[in-house]
């Protein structure tokens, strides 16, 4: 037989086969899940997506178009599947599941399955309005759903004027934005007498017009197109002719008219399907065939299709389940919905066109700012049922848990939706949900799991994230969860105390702007002025820190000294035995022959351990305080500078070899690496921060792991940042693509500068990014687009400590007074007698306490 | 090696006072003991005038002579330093650990007489 083919490979014969045919997000999220729930450790996972693309964030699709690449929009990790064991089969369609042979069938073959999952999602709906021929005349008929969706229409857009979207609800609203985001003057036409007729009434849909219109974004509503017709030798390509008799030129149709579930493959098997289209599913997401389950916008539950990304994550949490330990039963979901369309705010919640018998409406309308406001209650008042809101969504949270929880209303519910000026926008308290409240229904996250994740030690915004997943799907929950947060720890009595210390009731960002604004160079200033006192081991490195990164002062001058820990203090770092490993820096790890000869006879003189490091260096250990400014006499005469390996600050920028003698590298990576680590040397920083610089993308400088990694491309370089290694690694993100050399510097100057200033002390920039509430895009905004204005002043700033760069031993070295420190004793100049090596492979070593015992003894 | 000292002119004394470094600490060697002497040029309470504390430089956390090298500064208006290695506060009167108050570092009483810093 023909089938044995490379599927067959594949196979483990030990355990069971699950197919899951989709690799969208629902799909993306069902592996997820079962890989969570140890599903890998019985059933062998293959996943089949169409598409060629991992997994991607379809929600947020209209920012492919600005800023965000392929990359950026991929869900989860990119080895997810390698390290579970999940075969993943991208760019591979199938073409028929044989049920009779419990097998899936693709071009390459068969693959047979004991379990199998359809997530196959929606296919845009195309109205069959005649038009000119698609193979002809792509860009009168494109369609918003995939990448290479949005690549054509990219595509085609770069010649266009004009493009109008059919199709005025959720979608066609977001195809509108992409439009306007290429540039183009868009127009949405929609059939209904409203935009949005699904989520919003009259009054919603003609606030939202209004608003929308004054985008520069033309509506059509009550408009049916009969026809497009090409004109060849018009102004614009096309002519849309309405039923009305009224018509409208365009370069590109853009079709948003609806979904249809992607269901071709179970009606080809027999499986049932809904009279209008659907696999019918049960409450357990099993279609007629037990062994076959659907899941998101292809399955039909109770006559239903679910256009929303959280039910589908619902869905696929049910199959995870039944398939693993217990099967959550699937009951409809909430398809209550928040979102920004081209930046106006709408939101739908419940029984928004008051369709309960009996209920009631509050309104609030303001027509001269296009704002509208609709809660309906129960016939009794005494609950929310839904509510509409356009042009102002803080109040969506607040109303959403009213509903959702059947939380009393209170005396006056018109309150709910009255302005927050007019004692209106009643902010209901975090304390006044219930444990079962849902907070975020993406991740299936309530408040008692948040409450527990606050019990299990959960400190800050961006462990809970992680812990609980809550607010990493669609994000629309995060004010929420902050709020939450905040009540959970005031209610155990852990206000969070955002004071540096005793001494200073500030923050570390607040103290900083205290010391640029009124040009406070020193310490005791800022204590006299802002603090009380002593000081203490926080707060003075903290500050030192600051006034370094401002001024720039050498941190060996008198009013500096006292500030540092101990490895600024003397400059080298501290090992566990009271001794000091000394770091020279060695800029892209490029060091001459000479530097290592001087090296090693450095080492031999003063009886130093070596190790190479992670960074790119060579690090000598064991020396005393005494023997410090010797040794670094003899680093400096040989042409080296200090490492700042002991400071909060730039430590090494790794770079490869590059095109210099790559044969792979398509850029000098080195070159880039020694100006990168020229350039940011000596900046003190709230934590440390490393760089790496990759000559191509084979990424041997492992740039991806660095607070900045720069990685060549053919046109110039790409520009990672808030990576990390150690304890919680982080990839770093995509943050410019293809810039030229100079462009790269401006941006990292930046990007640095703003850390430094908005960073709180000791925060790495990964978890600053994470702590950051507008995310990565936010931080675009403002190194990249300098929406805060903040552009000229960042980059002055860095200006000033680069020129200002001064070698931190070279200047102690020329001060006596400053070498005063660098005794191990003021009176006396014996070495500390309790400070003993022994040898171990050919090198010395801190001795171990019972290897002290027995020297001792001998000595006896 | 150990005994040739250069300003060990009277028993008593330990170091000039231009030894000592302001807000932070040094070590001195006294009959083989090793003293962390830390200065508060204005006082503890930043008012009332020259200080000078002695405490053992030993660090019985991490066993290696450094307390001299800690961050000197306040716990509720209490002064101290912090062990450089494990970062535990001392209390620079008494010697006690805040972390662990079994634990006490020997204090020397020191005093400033004109230019020398002396030991009783």
């Amino acid at each position: 037989m023909q089938h044995l083919t490379t599927h067959e490979a594949a196979i483990q014969q030990d355990k069971k086969q699950l197919v899951i045919i989709g690799n969208g997000m629902v799909g993306h999220h069902c592996v997820e899940q079962l890989i969570e729930r140890g599903a890998t450790q019985h059933y062998q996972i293959h996943v089949f997506g169409d598409e060629r693309h991992r997994a991607y964030d379809r929600v947020h699709l209209s920012e492919y178009f600005s800023g965000k690449d392929a990359d950026a929009l991929a869900l989860g990790e990119a080895d997810l599947h390698a390290t579970h064991g999940v075969s993943l089969h991208l760019g591979v369609r199938i073409t028929r599941i044989d049920r009779d042979r419990g097998e899936i069938i693709t071009a390459d073959g068969r693959l047979p399955y004991d379990s199998l999952i359809i997530a196959t999602g929606s296919y845009p709906f195309v109205p069959p309005i005649p038009g000119p021929e698609v193979s002809e005349h792509p860009q009168a008929r494109l369609v918003y759903r995939t990448l290479d969706d949005l690549d054509a229409i990219r595509y085609h857009a770069a010649n266009a004027r004009r493009g109008v979207v059919i199709g005025g609800g959720l979608l066609g609203l977001e195809a509108a934005n992409a439009l306007k985001s290429l540039g183009l003057e868009a127009h949405v036409v929609e059939f209904a007498p409203r935009l949005m007729p699904v989520q919003l009434d009259d009054q919603g849909g003609t606030a939202l017009r209004e608003r929308i219109e004054a985008l520069g974004v033309g509506v059509h509503t009550d408009c049916a197109t009969e026809a497009i017709v090409a004109k060849p030798d018009g102004e614009y390509a096309y002519r849309m002719n309405f039923q009305d008799g009224e018509h409208l030129d365009t370069d590109l149709v853009l079709f948003s008219a609806g979904i249809r579930p992607q269901d071709g493959l179970a009606r080809d098997c027999g499986l049932e399907i809904g009279e209008r289209g659907g696999i019918v599913i049960d409450e357990t997401c099993r279609t007629s065939d037990p062994e076959i389950f659907a899941i998101g916008e292809c399955a039909l539950w109770n006559g239903q299709i679910f256009g929303l990304v959280a039910p589908g994550y619902t869905m696929a949490r049910t199959v995870a389940g039944c398939l693993t330990d217990v099967c959550e039963p699937f009951s409809g979901a909430d398809m209550s919905t928040k979102l920004k369309l081209l930046g106006v705010d709408v939101g739908s919640i419940g029984d928004a066109f008051a369709t309960t018998e009996g209920a009631k409406s509050y309104r609030w309308i303001d027509e001269a700012g296009s704002g509208y406001r609709r809660l309906v209650v129960s016939s009794d008042g005494k609950k929310a049922l839904g509510a509409i809101l356009v042009g102002d969504n803080s109040y969506y949270d607040t109303l959403l848990q009213y509903v959702q929880n059947g939380i009393d209303l209170p005396e006056d519910p018109a309150a709910l939706i009255l302005p927050q000026s007019e004692g209106g926008a009643l902010m209901l308290g975090a304390d006044a949900l219930p444990d079962t409240a849902m907070v975020c229904s993406c991740h299936n996250v309530t408040k008692g799991a948040v409450c527990r994740a606050v019990d299990e030690g959960c400190a800050d915004i961006a462990a809970l994230k992680i812990e609980t997943k809550a607010s990493t799907g669609c994000g629309g929950c995060a004010a929420l969860l902050k709020q939450v947060f905040e009540h959970e720890l005031e209610s155990r009595g852990m206000e969070v105390d955002k004071s540096l210390c005793e001494h200073f009731q500030y923050t570390r960002q607040e103290l900083y702007a205290l010391v640029r604004v009124e040009e406070i160079t020193s310490f005791d200033e800022l204590l006299e002025k802002h603090g009380h006192g002593l000081g203490c081991d926080i707060c003075k490195p903290t500050i030192g820190s600051i006034l370094a990164t401002c001024w720039n002062q050498p941190i060996m001058d008198p009013q500096n000294v006292a500030l540092q820990d101990t490895n600024d203090t003397f400059m080298a770092n501290m090992q566990k035995n009271g001794t000091y490993s000394v770091m020279p820096r060695v800029a892209g790890g490029e060091i001459t022959p000479d530097k290592l000869v001087a090296l090693g006879e450095v080492a031999k003189k003063y009886d130093l351990y070596t190790k190479i490091t992670g960074g790119q260096r060579i690090d000598l250990f064991g020396a005393e305080l005494h023997e410090l400014p010797d040794i670094w006499e003899e680093l400096i005469n040989a042409g080296f500078e200090t490492g700042h390996a002991y400071g909060k600050s730039l430590r090494t920028v790794k770079s490869c070899v590059g095109n210099t003698w790559c044969r792979y590298g398509v850029q000098d990576s080195v070159a880039m690496a020694l100006e990168l680590e020229h350039r940011y040397k000596g900046l003190r920083t709230p934590h440390k921060v490393k760089m790496g610089v990759s000559g191509c993308t084979r990424e041997c400088a492992e740039a991806q792991g660095k607070d900045i990694g720069v990685i060549a491309t053919e046109a110039g370089w790409n520009l990672y940042v808030c990576g990390n290694g150690g304890m919680r690694p982080r990839h770093a993100e995509l943050f410019a693509t293809d810039i030229d050399s100079a462009t790269l510097i401006r941006t990292i100057d930046r990007f640095l500068m703003f850390y430094v200033r908005t960073a709180d002390k000791l925060q790495r920039t990964s978890v600053w990014r994470e702590s950051l509430e507008g995310g990565l895009d936010f931080l675009k905004e403002v190194v990249i687009d300098d929406s805060l204005g903040l552009g000229d002043e960042l980059e002055r700033q860095m200006h000033h400590i680069v020129e200002t760069y001064e070698c931190e031993w070279a200047n102690a070295l020329k001060d006596p007074e400053k070498l005063k420190r660098f005794r191990t004793f003021v009176n006396d100049n014996s070495s500390d007698p309790d400070i003993i090596n022994v040898t171990e492979r050919d090198q010395p070593r801190p001795a171990r306490a019972d290897e002290i015992e027995s020297l001792a003894v001998e000595i006896r | 090696m150990s005994t040739a000292t250069a300003i060990n002119n009277t028993p008593r004394v330990l170091c000039d006072v231009q030894d000592l470094v302001d807000d932070s600490g040094v070590v001195a060697l006294h009959d083989g003991r090793q003293i962390a002497l830390f200065y508060l040029p204005k006082g503890r309470d930043r008012q009332s005038g020259p200080e000078v504390f002695a405490i053992a430089n030993h660090d019985p956390f991490s066993k290696a002579n450094v307390i001299g090298r800690g961050i000197v500064g306040d716990k509720d208006g209490e002064p101290v330093v912090a062990s450089p290695i494990y970062k535990q506060h001392f209390r620079l009167t008494d010697g006690v650990c805040l972390e662990d108050d079994r634990v006490r570092l020997d204090t020397f009483n020191v005093r400033i007489e004109g230019e020398r810093v002396v030991i009783d």
